[in-house]
This record gives C-alpha cells, structure tokens and sequence, in this order.
C-alpha cells in the first residue's frame, strides 16, 4: 500500500499545481481568436471525415461557425450570449446515433490537440458541452 | 485446448469483418478482469466490454498472466458486446503451484447487462447487474483443503462513473461493486467451506486519466475467509494503456496477501485486450 500512497500522493502533487481556479475557460481557451482557431479546426475535421460528414452536407458553413462560436463562449463562460436556435431544434429530424455523436466528440479532440489546448482544459471543455448530449441524439 | 481454438475461430471470424466497433469513448470500456469480464484488472465494472455502441455489437479477445511470490496464474477468455447491453464472456483460469508442481484450471462463463446509463454521459452512474458461473476442471486440490464444491456461481451489481475534467481537470473515473461468492481464492481452490461466514463481498476501483490513452489506478476486493486458511483481501495499483479503439495493455502490482496458508503474494500482472 506505500507504493500506493505515495504514487497518489505525488498525483495530487501535479494535479494540485495546474490548478488555475480564476480564470475561465474561456480565457483559456485563448478567447474569440482561440475559440476562432478551434472552430476551424473543428469544421477542417468533419469536412475530411467520411462517417459523419453527411450530418452537415447541406449545412451553411459560415452560419454553422458563427453559431458553433457563440455557443461555445457562452459556454465557456465568455462575454457571449448565443442566440442562435436551441439545440433540440437543430438537431430533431437529424436522428444521430451514439456512434456517431461519439464520433464527432472524437473529431473535436482532435480539434483541440491540434490546437495544443492543454489536456485539463481541453475536459473541461468537455464536461460542459457533454451535458448536452441528450437535446442531440435520437431525435 | 478449448480456448485455444474458441480463440482462433474468433480471430478468423473476425478478420473477415472489415469494420470494427468503435462507438464508445476511447479508453471508456476499461480493460479485462482476471474472470473474463469487462472491468479493471480484479473487479468487474458496470462498463460492457469492447466499442460496441447500442446499434453495434463487439467482440474481444484478452490474454492475462499474475505472477506473485509462490504462484502463478494464467487466464485467457472472449467477450461479446451485444448493443452494448449485453455482455456474454467465457474465460479459463490456470493455477500454477509450482511448489506442489500442480496445475488448477478453471473455466468461467459470464453474462452481464446494463441496467440504466452511459458511464460517461448519464447524471447517475451506469448501473450493471451479473453472472459469473465457475468449474474446476480438476476438484482435487479442492477438496483436499476442505471446499464443499467444485463449482460455484457469482453475482454481482456494479457502478461507474467518468467525471469528465472533475480532477484538477483529469478525468476522474471510480467503480464499486457487491457481489455474491462463496469461492474460495476466486474459485481455484473450490467454494465454500468450514469457516463460511457473509457472501456479500465489496470490491471497488479508482483511476485518474493522465492523457487519454493512459490511466493510473487501484483497485480493491474483498475476500472471504471460507476455508479458515486466511485468505485475505485483494490489492493492485495498476496503469493501463490505451493508444486506441484496437488494443489495451494494463500491468499492475499485486497484493493478494495469504494464498493457501503462504504469506505475503506480491507481485506483478499484465493483461492485453484486443477489440474488434
């Protein structure tokens, strides 16, 4: 159990020193011109993608950006306010599956590594858009 | 031997297919448990085993080898996702005594299902219920150190959760489950016993993700003392790889304390899964 403890020990070490309680994850992000980058990472990504680029065929480009932005900075707790249609009226008719919603959380990863957004931002980031899943899926 | 060829014919089934199921979260299936099902390296999770999501199915192959002090334990098994609610797995267990230059084999069938959530999106945590159905091959040993049976069955509830950035923003993921078990040693040697007391056993795992392809846990089970021969609860810190939706490889250190009257098994585990 030492080894244990002392593993656990050197863990809360790390985890304890990348805290940054006062700052937003919008501001960590890199603010408009982060969110900006990421959002076309986000959008080169799914324009490669075979699985999911279906979804989006007919979509506006330009309109899917602004709103993507905005949504994401009020998300993110920036100076935002998205005003754009809610979620359920997006995506209702669309009938996406786990896999694919999966795969496109997979493809925005990918959006944020490219954008070397460091690890813990990059899950907490997550865990905000993450609760949304169910005004997405199946419907 | 039988699993032998059960895992050939799966590896040849499986590469005809050319798509593989990949609709789950990488890493968010864990890895396999010493019995054959989905979970950590001791204890079995509420996840279903392999990427299957609910409108794809999965099958799995995992090979496992513990060496402590005085023994040695081998298992290899298969598992199959079937919409991701319900998971179907058949393993066998070899126990090297090498001291006694004795071999234990035991074979385990499992069936699990998933009862309510998504281990990364539910608000609660998913909820899963099963069965792990054991036989020696050989009671021998067993009898001889005083079990009543030489095969037995498990039950268990499981619950887990990924709390997404909940760590300084590491994922944070955590598991508990009861089951019921009257084996001794996990079955190896027999079921039940003089000395049986409560079969309601806790187990329970904890991990943080350094990076998404890498965990660092622990894990822990309890046992009971059937035979009087002081058997005691389990431990393990493990880290378990996870480089993509194909492939997982865990090791650990173990603390299983007393085996069969001998003192202090520790030692080291490793486990490789492999998802189609």
């Amino acid at each position: 159990m030492k080894i244990s403890v002392f593993i656990f020990c050197c863990l809360s070490l790390l985890l304890g020193c990348t805290t940054q309680p006062n700052t937003s994850l919008y501001q960590q992000l890199g603010e408009q011109a982060g969110l900006e980058k990421l959002t076309d990472s986000f959008i080169a990504q799914i324009g490669n993608d075979k699985q999911v680029f279906h979804y989006f065929e007919h979509s506006n480009i330009s309109h899917f950006r602004q709103g993507f932005i905005s949504h994401l900075c009020s998300l993110l707790e920036g100076p935002c306010e998205y005003k754009g249609d809610s979620m359920v009226a997006i995506h209702t008719g669309m009938n996406i599956n786990e896999k694919d919603f999966n795969h496109v959380v997979d493809l925005l990863i990918n959006a944020m590594k490219e954008q070397n957004i460091p690890h813990t931002v990059q899950n907490e980031i997550l865990a905000k858009m993450a609760p949304l899943r169910g005004e997405i899926i199946k419907i | 031997m039988y699993i032998k060829f059960l895992l050939s014919m799966t590896l040849l089934f499986c590469s005809t297919l050319t798509v593989a199921a990949t609709g789950k979260l990488l890493a968010t299936p864990g890895v396999s448990q010493v019995e054959g099902s989905a979970g950590g390296g001791l204890v079995p999770w509420a996840q279903l085993a392999g990427y299957a999501s609910e409108d794809e199915w999965a099958v799995n192959g995992f090979c496992s080898r513990a060496d402590v002090t005085d023994y040695r334990l081998g298992a290899c098994g298969v598992q199959l996702n079937l919409f991701n609610r319900v998971e179907l797995s058949y393993a066998v267990q070899q126990f090297d005594v090498p001291a006694l230059n004795t071999e234990i084999e035991q074979s385990i069938s499992g069936a699990k299902i998933r009862l309510y959530g998504d281990v990364v999106y539910s608000k609660w945590p998913q909820l899963s219920m099963g069965v792990q159905h054991k036989s020696l091959d050989d009671g021998t040993v067993a009898n001889l150190v005083g079990a009543k049976n030489t095969r037995g069955t498990d039950v268990y509830l499981a619950a887990s959760k990924l709390h997404l950035g909940a760590l300084a923003g590491y994922n944070w993921f955590w598991n508990v489950t009861t089951r019921y078990s009257k084996a001794n040693q996990l079955g190896l040697l027999g079921y039940g016993g003089a000395n049986e007391g409560s079969h309601i056993l806790l187990e329970a795992s904890s991990a943080v993700f350094v990076s998404r392809e890498l965990a660092i846990g622990i894990e822990y089970r309890q046992k009971a003392n059937n035979l009087g021969l002081g058997e005691q609860d389990w431990r393990d810190l493990f880290i378990a790889w996870m480089p993509n939706k194909h492939v997982s490889v865990t090791a650990a250190y173990l603390d299983l304390g007393r085996i069969a009257g001998v003192d202090k098994q520790t030692g080291w585990y490793l486990s490789v899964t492999g998802y189609w």
